[in-house]
């Protein structure tokens, strides 16, 4: 019997990891009492909410034609500031890639796209809702910021990861600095770039269905205000009609990353 | 010699380079159609900068002193909202995502079903789903933590199904071979291969989910939105940025926090 | 001598029409290693994973320990299949987890998920699991990671992990086609002084015929999708191998 002298066990216990999940449960469990999330407020919604459930079928398509002008505001909306977020992150991606600027230019260019990125575009919508007034003025604008930071980011990131001989090759032929970008850095990051704008322009499409709520033109809007009508099968609709969009929107995006291989 | 300086260099194949010219030109239709029809009063957009810079300034000085009253209380409850909202909605997308995943589940109605469900409720946003909620549940966190749960099935389920996609094969086929139930085929076989995609997906829905619970409170649903949403109503522009920079930093240190996280578990 | 497993009629079409099994009769006697040897794409791999119906076979029986394994519902087949083990070209080990956790996999179809779950593992088969690392001469290695070691001590965990299951049966899917000459060699005398010293029949599906001679009691050719050849290693001639493989080449 060749069993070694100390008694060897089967699954050494992980104390770290054991730790970390009571702390996770306790937290829970904390955090849900706090907030007073208790079972019986539960169960007693779930009552009213089988009444909701009621009114919202069967969904109202009669005010169609608010509805379609809703839609393609919205559409309008997700396509502009994703072609506006497009081109102007381009320029800052490339200003902030520590690869290939000095600091000077790196940093502040990641600053802007850090704060761009970090306030939800709701709050965004709001802000400038606040100053350009109600409409699709204030969504693009919103959109439009949300884009240069979050595909700011992402860009950068990828410019990040090429390979810099490439780079140098291209500078060694003593191209200038515009064909360095477009023969060296271009092609690397091509196909990833398309992946990103894709996926920008469906976040894009999202959100443009629900700034309205805070005024900032589109379906958004149509929607808050058939809730507070309680005209609850208009919302269905509308619901519906998101549902079908945003579906139709991932279709595309993937045909899109097909034709370009991304 | 002549027939091979006949062959062109093409990068791309002439399907693909259909492909190609049908998106560009998709996109470019539709960003002019969008540009032309789009209602913009063009006074608004000229005064536009002027505006902006206007409440910018209104915003100057920061209401610091807002902060421990007015404030830190709803912000840590936005950070409850999350959490739980987060793992409410990992919890439910399990099954789904093993639903969902064709070499887990291999009945293609199931998955098409399962799919059906996650894509339904990731395009519902947080937003909307917080009004569902505050409609049926009344307002505050309750509507708050459901919302964000119910919208991050979508992506968590999806993230989750591709990763049980592209599990080994022949691991589980040993598992089976050897007579396991189906359970345990899913504990042990199953869930160590996508353990890393499964914290990863898990960090970074928590990380989207902090944002998104700070504005659930314009509608009513729980946080620190509803500070914000009275400030913005009352023109307290100055109590305004102040919650404004209180997001800010709580966003910017979740996002650290999830870095350093992903670097430790993953 | 009872036939510990028999296969009668074994059919299988992946494609209507086009049968990768053409009829398969075999015994099995409740001893002994058995090779099941032939070309690429005859069907071995497709008899050895008929028998536990990892493949659904399209006609006939497989009749292990009284029962007829094709014809059984699902949960008789689970309760059927702890009692055949099974060893992969590829080990399918769980790569993520110790040596240890992938050896007690083997008692997966024992004990209920949740007790594998908190690995509450009864201490019998713990100390088997012991046992069987030291016999295949692992024992240093029961919490190393499963994709840390060699391919050789991989596969040993995957011979460990069947002989968990305290088998009736052992099937073998090429297990040695992924390893280097020497190891192949070990993997397969080990799978042979197991197999004597337990008493189970070992069917192997293998492609390299000089192990196969060596190692085995019995040698099933397959060619076609049909038996061509079916006796001891010593009485394989090149005209047998010639028609089980085709061309004369590789015999060189």
């Amino acid at each position: 019997m060749a069993r070694t002298g100390s008694n060897r066990s089967a699954f050494p216990p992980d104390w770290w990891a054991r730790g970390a999940w009571l702390l996770l449960l306790v937290y829970l469990l904390y955090a849900a009492s706090h907030l007073e999330l208790t079972p019986a407020r539960f169960a007693a919604g779930l009552e009213h909410g089988a009444r909701f459930l009621a009114r919202l079928f069967p969904p109202d398509f009669r005010r169609w034609e608010l509805l379609v002008k809703g839609m393609v505001e919205s559409l309008q909306i997700a396509i502009v500031a994703s072609a506006l977020g497009t081109l102007l992150s381009l320029p800052l991606a490339l200003l902030a890639a520590r690869n290939l600027m000095p600091v000077w230019a790196s940093w502040p260019a990641r600053a802007v796209m850090v704060v761009c990125r970090s306030f939800h575009p709701v709050i965004v919508a709001i802000l400038f809702v606040k100053a350009v007034g109600f409409g699709a003025l204030a969504g693009i604008l919103a959109l439009t910021v949300a884009s240069v930071g979050f595909l700011g980011k992402l860009m950068t990131e990828a410019i990040e990861e090429i390979s810099l001989k490439q780079v140098e090759a291209v500078r060694a032929t003593g191209a200038p600095f515009a064909s360095v970008v477009t023969y060296a850095v271009v092609p690397q990051v091509f196909s990833r770039f398309v992946g990103f704008a894709s996926y920008e322009t469906d976040a894009n499409l999202r959100n443009s269905t629900m700034i309205g709520i805070v005024g900032a033109g589109g379906i958004g809007g149509t929607l808050f205000a058939a809730f507070q009508r309680f005209d609850f099968d208009f919302v269905c609709a509308i619901v519906l009609t998101i549902i079908a969009l945003i579906m139709a929107g991932e279709v595309l995006t993937v045909q899109v990353k097909k034709a370009f291989k991304a | 010699m002549s027939a091979a300086l006949e062959r062109e260099w093409r990068r791309f194949t002439p399907a693909e380079r259909i492909g190609r010219f049908v998106v560009y030109f998709c996109v470019v239709a539709a960003v002019v159609a969008s540009l032309r029809t789009v209602e913009v009063i063009p006074e608004f957009l000229y005064d536009a900068p002027e505006q902006i810079g206007d409440m910018l300034r209104r915003m100057w000085p920061v209401a610091w002193q807002h902060y421990p009253e007015g404030v830190h209380a709803p912000l840590v409850d936005s950070l409850h909202i999350a959490t739980l909202g987060t793992v409410l909605a990992v919890l439910m997308a399990v099954p789904v995502a093993f639903l969902a995943a064709k070499n887990v589940t291999p009945q293609p109605a199931l998955n098409y079903l399962a799919k059906l469900v996650l894509v339904a409720a990731r395009s519902v946003n947080t937003l909307i789903w917080a009004l569902f909620f505050v409609a049926v549940f009344g307002p505050g966190s309750l509507a708050g933590t459901l919302a964000i749960a119910f919208h991050s099935i979508g992506f968590t389920g999806k993230l989750l199904g591709e990763a049980l996609e592209e599990s080994n094969r022949g691991t589980i086929e040993a598992l089976e071979a050897s007579g396991a139930p189906w359970l345990s085929v899913a504990l042990k076989g199953y869930w160590p291969q996508v353990r890393p995609a499964f914290w990863a997906i898990v960090l970074f829905r928590w990380d989207i989910n902090v944002r998104e619970s700070a504005v659930l409170g314009l509608v009513g649903a729980g946080g620190v939105g509803m500070a914000l949403d009275t400030a913005l109503n009352l023109f307290q522009w100055d109590r305004a940025a102040m919650i404004l920079v209180a997001i800010l930093a709580v966003v910017v240190a979740a996002e650290v926090a999830t870095t350093q996280l992903r670097k430790r578990i993953i | 001598m009872s036939a510990a497993l028999s296969v009668r009629g074994l059919v299988k079409e992946y494609v209507p029409g086009k049968p990768v099994l053409r009829g398969i009769d075999l015994d099995f006697e409740a001893r002994g290693i058995s090779a099941v040897i032939g070309p690429s794409g005859t069907g071995k791999s497709t008899l050895i994973r008929c028998i536990n119906r990892l493949v659904e076979p399209t006609a006939g029986q497989v009749i292990f320990e009284g029962q007829d394994l094709v014809a059984l519902p699902r949960g008789a087949l689970r309760m059927a299949r702890r009692r055949i083990g099974m060893v992969f070209q590829e080990y399918n080990l769980v790569e993520r987890l110790s040596v240890m956790e992938n050896l007690l996999c083997g008692r997966l179809g024992y004990v209920s998920p949740l007790k594998a779950w908190l690995r509450r593992y009864p201490e019998r088969d713990i100390a088997r699991a012991f046992e069987l690392l030291d016999i295949v001469g692992l024992g240093e290695f029961a919490q190393a990671r499963a994709d840390s070691l060699s391919g050789g001590q991989r596969q040993r965990v995957g011979i460990a992990r069947a002989m968990m299951q305290e088998p009736r049966l052992l099937l073998a899917d090429e297990p040695t086609s992924s390893l280097d000459p020497k190891t192949s060699v070990e993997i397969m005398g080990l799978m042979q002084t197991l197999a004597q010293a337990h008493g189970f029949p070992v069917i192997i599906n293998i492609h390299n015929v000089e192990l196969a001679r060596r190692f085995a009691d019995r040698v099933v050719g397959m060619t076609a999708g049909r038996v061509v050849y079916d006796g001891t290693p010593e009485r394989i001639t090149e005209d047998h191998l010639k028609e089980i493989y085709g061309g004369e080449d590789w015999l060189e």
